[in-house]
């Protein structure tokens, strides 16, 4: 264990744990773009950085480790200043499109500008220029807003193993890219769009769906693989609108193309809104009402029970239906038919 | 799976057998690369060049249909260098000389002969699997859809057994199973010899324990698999089937047989949230609700239960698949019971032990891995750790026994199938999301260039690929993924589906049909030059 100061406060933590990590522990709150707790230290924003009893210049708390009796100060004049100096640089390089961005109310560049209360620039001038067009079928990029934090270049390459993108070139005209601006290599699993920490990555499909205002989040499962990932299903009004994943979840956050963007399903104009039957053999399937269709149910499964006996139905319940529906289904077969000719695709 | 899935990080050693763990199960394959990325030493048995190869320390492209005989002679060298566990095959195991007997034929030199992985990598990776402190086996269906598919996950229990790598954190065996609820459906007891929990029909004292709750009497003998009871139609035993969220006709091996024993039924009921193949061949559709319309639990690969709660409402007259299951009930006579997801996890609960400890409530704070037997216990990461359910580990002697189905001069190359990372299934809900089916909008087959040279096949040229049973149109895709003699194609698209090839043949014991290999004739098909 390790035992330093930070803010006047005493704090225990771990070999190995870095100066932000023990702020964090304790509570204490440091700014950060560039810093994801699931990814390895980088330093790149210098937002995080605090004053060290004994060491002349401001450093940054992600890749200083702690140690014994080590001194921290998080919060003073000159860190602020600092600070602000370094949010202001962004954003004199950002399109400031705040009003019809997607990230609007989300966006961890439009926090910092709140909070520091940047509203004038000393260094407004030239700005970088991007093409707005883009093939990416999946993930919608404003490469104005890139703010270099190489969050998306990182988890590509330390999570998802793919390495997708670097940043290339130098100084202003630094960027992300794909191996000599082109083949993407790319398994669209979306972990760069939902780590991005500003407009520059969102999902194509939910551009103009609906930002914070009437949107619900609603924490349910994925109903693809067995992984079982949290996904978080963000509604407007009867609409799914957009899935993302929260950090805190068996999934860490991290999902599949599938999970991320194949939720589109769910409010198809196709999907099935009315009982159908099929009112004679080799007839048309026609709709019709509940009371009708349940009847036609409950008749024939009655009839072929009592002319062969129960064990004459059969029935296939859902891997990708819930618990209850299942037991519900296997329920009703065993008891309510009196057969045990339930099963499910396990074998499929 | 006995491990869960946050421990996989923490393994020495993995060995992947019959799981294209990165397409299929993307977030497992995250904790993998994790612990390659540790120092884990990866082994991968796949006849695919899969994309989890790249991050391998070894990959056995054995052949497929010959994972017995690759586990066999792994376990062979195993024994010959003395890498086993003996304080936990004299402590925890039985049947450890029957078991020693059967695979005292299994050289790496006769492994070789059968797998085609060269002997020295056989050696290696008895070496490396064996050496590891923790070491966990992975696989999904790539092993278990075979006629001998049983024997296959004997073989797996076999490796962990001998080298005492099961009842500990980061060691054991994993199934990943392959849909949201698959393991929930199998614990709820949608399977014909069980009751919920795994709690068997044939035993009187369960079968009053649950007449008590549910009322009536329930019947003793076990019922007919989803395998069986498509000969059963056939045959004229079943007469009337009722299928809820399932789509046969794309998802089982041999279509035409299934088609023939659907088409054949008196009365056939489906219940789904679009109008899939199966759907079409129903007297009654009744329109129920996707995910994102009902609350309940989904349990995942690695036993978690987890909530599953309403964002929005069922489009129309759609109705949720609990209301709709009751509805019929009542009409048959039978009351289900009670009507909230709440209300049934309730019962649930109080009928299967190992949930017995779990409550909506608990769940709202995060998931719960059974068993949970009590309402303050924490549930369970890994099984086994003192004793297994029926005291010892058992060694089951496992014969190597071939593929139905082999590759012959009409039809020369081996099918094996599987899924890809953008589609799900049967595609009725991936196919319907424009952003995967973009990126994934078609059907193909992957053929070796060799092969591809030898025939004349040219990447993305059509082909007409015939078995025994069915035959069908689909483009090229000329790779390196697939060795020479060996074809794969994805089954989710019904403009191509696979399972119109594949064999029905059945494992005697589970009844999984043999999907993974079928023997297949591969043309060219003649070209229209004109007009395109």
């Amino acid at each position: 264990m390790i035992n330093l100061t930070i803010d006047g406060k005493t704090i225990s933590v771990s070999d190995g744990a870095t100066v932000l990590e023990a702020a964090r522990a304790a509570g204490i709150e440091i700014p950060t773009l560039c810093h994801d707790p699931r990814l390895k230290p980088y330093g790149g924003c210098r937002l995080c950085i605090v004053e060290i009893a004994g060491v002349p210049r401001p450093v940054t708390s992600c890749t200083t480790p702690a140690t014994d009796g080590m001194t921290v100060t998080t919060s003073s004049e000159r860190l602020f200043n600092l600070r602000r100096t370094v949010v202001e640089l962004l954003l004199s390089d950002h399109p400031n499109d705040c009003m019809v961005c997607e990230r609007a109310g989300d966006c961890s560049l439009q926090e910092l500008a709140y909070f520091y209360g940047l509203r004038e620039n000393r260094f407004w001038g030239e700005r970088r220029r991007y093409p707005k067009q883009d093939m990416n079928p999946v993930i919608k990029r404003d490469m104005e807003k890139c703010v270099l934090c190489g969050k998306c270049v990182r988890v590509c390459d330390e999570v998802q193993g793919v390495g997708a993108i670097d940043l290339a070139y130098r100084g202003f005209g630094a960027k992300v890219c794909p191996p000599f601006e082109k083949d993407l290599d790319c398994e669209f699993c979306g972990q760069c769009v939902s780590i991005c920490p500003t407009g520059a990555l969102s999902g194509r499909m939910w551009a103009g769906k609906g930002r914070q205002k009437d949107v619900k989040e609603t924490e349910t499962v994925c109903p693809y693989c067995g992984c079982g990932c949290v996904l978080t299903l963000h509604t407007a009004g009867n609409r799914v609108i957009r899935v993302s994943s929260k950090v805190d979840t068996p999934n860490e956050g991290w999902l599949c193309p599938k999970g991320r963007f194949g939720y589109e399903f769910i409010n198809r104009p196709d999907r099935l809104t009315t009982p159908l039957v099929r009112r004679e053999k080799g007839g048309a399937l026609e709709p019709a009402s509940w009371d009708e269709a349940l009847d036609l149910v409950a008749a024939r499964l009655g009839a072929i029970k009592d002319a062969h006996g129960p064990d004459a139905l059969g029935g296939l319940a859902s891997a990708r239906c819930t618990n209850e529906e299942n037991y519900a289904f296997q329920k009703f077969f065993r008891a309510g038919i009196g057969t045990n000719n339930v099963d499910h695709c396990a074998r499929y | 799976m006995t491990n869960s899935i946050a421990e996989i990080e923490n393994n020495d050693a993995l060995f992947v057998i019959g799981s294209n763990t990165t397409e299929c199960h993307p977030i497992v394959a995250l904790r993998m690369k994790k612990a390659a990325r540790k120092g884990a030493k990866l082994i991968i048995a796949d006849p695919r060049r899969i994309p989890l190869v790249k991050f391998a320390t070894l990959w056995l492209r054995h052949r497929p249909g010959t994972d017995v005989a690759l586990m066999n002679s792994i376990m062979h060298v195993i024994l010959a260098e003395g890498l086993e566990d003996k304080n936990f095959i004299d402590s925890r195991t039985e049947g450890f000389e029957e078991f020693r007997k059967a695979i005292a034929q299994f050289t790496p030199e006769y492994g070789e002969k059968i797998t085609g992985v060269p002997a020295a990598d056989i050696v290696k990776a008895a070496r490396t699997y064996a050496g590891a402190k923790n070491a966990g086996i992975y696989y999904t269906m790539g092993i278990t859809q075979h006629s001998m598919g049983t024997n296959n996950v004997w073989s797996v229990a076999n490796m962990a057994l001998l080298t005492g790598n099961l009842g500990k954190e980061s060691a054991g065996v994993n199934p990943l199973r392959g849909q949201n609820n698959v393991q929930g459906a199998s614990d709820m007891a949608c399977a014909p010899a069980v009751l919920p929990g795994y709690q068997k029909v044939a035993d009187e004292a369960v079968r009053k324990k649950f007449e008590a709750v549910w009322g009536g009497a329930l019947p003793a003998e076990p019922g007919l698999t989803a395998t069986e009871m498509t000969d059963a139609i056939i045959g004229g035993r079943i007469k009337g089937l009722y299928i809820m969220g399932e789509n046969p006709v794309i998802s089982d091996p041999h279509m035409a047989h299934t088609l023939k024993a659907l088409k054949k039924l008196d009365f056939l009921v489906v219940q789904d949230i679009f109008m899939t193949e199966t759907a079409e061949l129903a007297d009654v559709v009744l329109p129920a609700s996707s995910f994102a319309e009902k609350d309940g639990t989904f349990t995942n690969t690695e036993r978690r239960v987890q909530r599953v709660r309403k964002a929005v409402d069922s489009p129309g007259d759609a109705k949720d698949d609990l209301s709709i299951i009751r509805a019929v009930a009542a009409r048959a006579g039978y009351d289900l019971g009670p009507a909230s997801a709440a209300d049934v996890f309730r019962e649930i609960s109080a009928l299967w032990p190992a949930m017995a400890g779990m409550t909506y409530r608990r769940l709202d704070s995060g998931g719960l891995q059974w068993p949970c037997p009590t309402d303050d216990h924490p549930g369970t990461p890994y099984l086994f750790k003192d004793v297994f359910p029926r005291g010892k580990g058992a060694f089951s002697p496992i014969p190597y026994i071939e593929s139905k189905e082999l590759p012959d001069e009409a039809y020369p190359f081996v099918l094996t199938t599987g899924r890809i990372l953008f589609q799900y299934h049967t595609g009725t809900m991936t196919r319907r999301s424009d952003a995967l089916e973009a990126v994934a909008p078609e059907p193909f087959i992957e053929i070796s260039r060799e092969d591809a040279r030898r025939l004349g096949i040219a990447d993305a040229g059509m082909l007409s690929v015939s078995s025994r049973r069915g035959s069908l149109q689909v483009k090229a895709m000329v790779t390196d993924r697939v060795a020479p003699g060996v074809v794969f194609m994805p089954f989710h698209y019904h403009e191509a589906a696979a399972n119109v090839l594949t064999n029905d043949a059945l494992d005697p014991v589970c009844k999984i049909p043999e999907a993974k290999v079928c023997a297949v004739r591969i043309e060219k098909t003649a070209e229209v030059a004109a007009g395109v």
